[in-house]
């Protein structure tokens, strides 16, 4: 009696058949490769870093936060006025970056500042933001600037 | 009895085999999305918000090392045009002015001790950035240089490796010895 139960409990596959799973799995990557954003922010002006040597390395990516100033990029390869942008968004009113960068501050108090300014640019409006960022509170920030390849800075 | 051998038969596994193809997709996945290129630039601290009530410490006006920058990018230092070629040598002759191993003597014009020197920086609101970041480099450098013969004399073989060996938390001698005092002044508004 009991080896007839037996019997019949073993014939009865309870393995989980594994032979499709690579393909579950390559879809479902395939899925995500699809769907996700890697949210890198679209920065609608040009930014063409200056060339330094005295540079330092930022490690610790987390920290920054990016501020874009150049010139804005528009069809047909043409370039308009000079804008600030931050996050995704060009800054209208260049008082509201106070408020912006300082609601950034409190989630991040070590908070880095990264300017990534057009080398064509003009003071005048980096001057504007770094004031702007002294009313926030956010005091580091960082020149964002390309290795000098030719060596020898200084031509004058 | 025959009941609880039944049970122990109902144990099922969950299949292994496919774990290695897991890992390595996740491992795919995160090799493709983590970006390597690190970030590089000139740091600076700005001043925090001054109070208008309260009067900034005066400097004396030998220890100001006065640079300014015009629209067209041209340098005028301590009243005097200057190449952006010679204003690194300038700025470390103005630093290290009484420091005796330097050679420089003492000269009247330049500061009075590293501790004292303040290196200014003055653009106005035409001033391309380009020029700006140039100048802002040269002086950085300057002091790069003059951090670098520091940690010589202390028998590293430059400043990097110096500050590489450093434990979180020590203090940097060299740095606390040379400060760099870098002033960006606002430009007058046109």
């Amino acid at each position: 009696m009991s080896k007839h139960f037996k019997k019949k409990s073993a014939e009865t596959k309870q393995e989980i058949p594994t032979a499709s799973l690579p393909d579950i799995i390559f879809m479902l990557l395939i899925f995500f490769m699809v769907t996700t954003v890697l949210r890198e922010t679209t920065v609608q002006v040009r930014t063409t870093l200056p060339r330094a040597e005295a540079l330092t390395k930022i490690d610790q990516k987390r920290l920054l936060s990016y501020i874009y100033i150049g010139p804005r990029k528009l069809s047909n390869n043409r370039l308009g006025e000079t804008a600030v942008q931050i996050d995704d968004a060009l800054v209208e009113d260049i008082s509201t970056i106070r408020t912006i960068m300082y609601r950034k501050l409190v989630e991040q108090p070590k908070l880095i500042v990264s300017l990534r300014v057009d080398e064509d640019s003009e003071m005048g409006i980096v001057t504007d933001v770094q004031q702007e960022l002294r009313e926030a509170g956010t005091l580091r920030i960082n020149y964002s600037s390309r290795r000098d390849v030719a060596g020898g800075t200084g031509s004058g | 009895m025959g009941l609880l051998e039944k049970r122990k038969r109902e144990d099922v596994e969950i299949p292994t085999a496919s774990m290695a193809d897991i890992a390595f997709l996740l491992l795919i996945f995160f090799l493709v999305t983590t970006t390597i290129d690190v970030d590089t630039g000139i740091g600076m601290v700005l001043p925090p918000k001054l109070d208008e009530t309260v009067e900034p410490p005066p400097v004396r006006e030998r220890n100001m090392f006065k640079i300014l920058v015009n629209e067209e990018g041209r340098l005028l230092v301590e009243d005097k045009p200057l190449p952006v070629s010679q204003l690194r040598a300038e700025v470390k002759k103005h630093v290290m002015n009484c420091v005796p191993d330097y050679g420089y003597g003492c000269l009247p014009e330049y500061s009075e001790s590293p501790d004292d020197a303040v290196i200014s920086i003055k653009t106005a609101r035409q001033t391309p950035y380009d020029a700006y970041i140039q100048v802002l480099d040269e002086v950085w450098m300057a002091y790069f240089e003059i951090w670098d013969n520091e940690a010589r004399k202390r028998g590293y073989p430059s400043y990097e490796a110096y500050r590489n060996q450093l434990e979180p938390g020590e203090e940097n001698e060299i740095r606390d010895l040379i400060k760099a005092q870098i002033s960006i002044a606002e430009p007058d508004p046109s």
